[in-house]
């Protein structure tokens, strides 16, 4: 295969049933949103040739290839930083196809992080220790300390923000309430049929006080998400419309790491965030206005107002007040988290918020945006802007 | 055996033990000595946190463990609420402190109510037991 640049695009998105417990393997979670992947795009899963999964997937590229029957892999590759790099497997992806490296390079996320083990629980001690690639270089300093749940690192990485911008956590409940306004009317969400009031969020228990209650958390959910990348030439010729990748990128600036983020010079920024924004509107040549729709990495309510800011939809400090005004509805300024988030939805690592971001350029969305040309995707040190072919 | 004069026994710390690296190593000993130590450079002088092999500024090997000030400020808190914090026998306030040396810590607040907690408070640091007979770096309201 000659090395030319070769454009990418996504062909085809799979996923699981979300649930509390899938009674089934992790491995096979993730056999089955790829095979659905593979069926979406109409591609044979025997002729993928690049696999990129999260460092913190437990199954192997191997064990999955074996389920697929896939004949000769070219490429595996894994992303560090969990959920706050999630996009980071589209760049990947991108690269290489750009690149010519491969033809068909399935992304994938799946586990029972409700069923089998609790993520967002206290760790077990013997299960606390320094593993690389996990982005999250000094969380071992937190633990001595009380701060041992994803809540608890997220709370501290917002507070300054919160405290600086005068941002109270009922401002943080127009977040929740719109996004479960969006899960209520999505058939694939947990919260399906279930949508929350202010006073629901005002009333569900502290989690980190006075910062995060239960409802500014997202869900801890079993499931699958897949995707599949090709070329868009390729993507043309098969049985979706191609979703283009028009640009993606990652970004991880000098002393950011993954959730205990507390080093950094200011507290009040999402340099990473920033970092992606950068790059994203030079590669693209687009701005803000340009995004019909936005799918932002929301595993705690005030992350999403972090990166709004950092994107430039609203400016430093405003972004509560945005949404507090509709800026996120479904007939708002730019429409956030259609299928509910990771808060409505199901928490499959931003995967399953990706995975909606294709469906708004297909429109296919439960809460379809009317006339999208641009989608952009966030996941705070990455992010990537799909576009219609 | 215990004697009935005996005072009753101090309660058995619950508070997990740091997790101990190797470049941290000589971080958590200085604790257990109820020192705070931070790495400064021997060549460009430049304070770093957390501890590292190398300087991220002049990329010099040779660190030196100084004792710092115990001086700061509260940068960033919360209580953690649910689930409980294991090892607590009530929620902590949990805070980055920034401290004069210009580097920040993640640490607990101690001898504050909950309501008493303010931005940028001025605190100093104090040790507090562990599980194992270690002993961590916590910080307490600067006394005037």
């Amino acid at each position: 295969m000659a090395r030319t640049f070769t454009e990418a695009a996504i062909a085809g998105i799979g996923q699981t049933e979300f649930s509390k417990a899938s009674g089934r393997s992790e491995l096979q979670l993730a056999a089955e949103c790829s095979l659905a992947a593979c069926q979406d795009a109409g591609i044979s899963p025997h002729d993928i040739d690049g696999m990129i999964t999260f460092t913190i997937d437990n199954s192997d590229e191997v064990n999955l290839a074996r389920c697929l029957g896939v004949k000769d892999l070219a490429y595996t590759t894994r992303i560090p930083g969990g959920g706050a790099a999630a996009a980071a497997t589209i760049y990947q992806a991108m690269a290489m196809v750009n690149a010519g490296l491969c033809n068909n390079v399935l992304i994938w996320r799946a586990m029972n992080e409700r069923s089998q083990y609790r993520f967002g629980q206290n760790p077990q001690a013997q299960q606390m220790s320094y593993q690389s690639g996990n982005g999250t270089g000094s969380l071992l300093w937190c633990v001595p300390y009380g701060a041992m749940t994803p809540a608890s690192w997220g709370a501290l990485q917002a507070q300054r923000y919160m405290h600086t911008y005068g941002v109270t956590n009922r401002d943080l409940g127009y977040i929740s309430v719109q996004q479960r306004k969006y899960a209520a009317n999505n058939p694939a969400a947990w919260f399906y049929g279930k949508p929350i009031t202010l006073e629901d969020h005002q009333n569900s228990k502290w989690i980190q006080e006075p910062w995060l209650r239960m409802l500014d958390c997202c869900q801890e959910s079993d499931g699958g998400v897949a995707i599949l990348v090709t070329s868009l030439e390729r993507a043309r010729d098969l049985k979706q419309k191609p979703v283009r990748i028009l640009g993606a990128a990652q970004s991880i600036p000098y002393n950011v790491e993954v959730i205990s983020n507390y080093y950094h010079d200011d507290l009040t920024v999402m340099p990473e965030a920033l970092g992606v924004a950068k790059r994203l509107w030079k590669q693209t040549g687009l701005r803000p206005s340009d995004m019909q729709a936005a799918m932002i990495y929301d595993a705690f309510t005030p992350h999403v107002l972090l990166q709004l800011e950092a994107f430039g939809f609203c400016k430093t400090g405003e972004a509560a007040e945005w949404v507090k005004s509709g800026g996120m509805a479904i007939d708002g300024e730019l429409p956030v988290n259609t299928n509910g988030g990771l808060t409505g939805e199901a928490y499959i690592h931003g995967m399953n918020s990706m995975a909606e971001g294709v469906r708004q350029i297909r429109g296919t969305s439960p809460n379809q945006v009317q006339r999208v040309q641009n989608v952009l995707i966030s996941s705070g040190m990455a992010g990537a802007i799909l576009s219609k072919d | 055996m215990t004697a009935p004069t005996d005072p009753p026994a101090a309660p058995k710390p619950t508070r997990i033990a740091p997790i101990v690296t190797l470049d941290a190593k000589s971080f958590w000993e200085a604790a257990d000595q109820e020192k705070f130590i931070g790495q400064k450079c021997g060549d460009c002088g430049k304070f770093t946190f957390p501890p590292r092999p190398m300087c991220p500024h002049c990329h010099s090997l040779n660190r030196q463990d100084v004792e710092l000030s115990g001086k700061g400020t509260v940068h960033a808190w919360t209580i953690p609420r649910h689930p409980h914090p294991f090892g607590f026998r009530e929620s902590p306030i949990v805070a980055v402190i920034q401290l004069a040396e210009g580097i920040r810590f993640v640490s607990n607040v101690v001898g504050v109510g909950y309501d008493e907690i303010e931005q940028d408070m001025e605190v100093e640091v104090c040790f507090e037991p562990t599980m194992n007979n270690h002993k961590v770096p916590v910080f307490r309201p600067v006394t005037k």
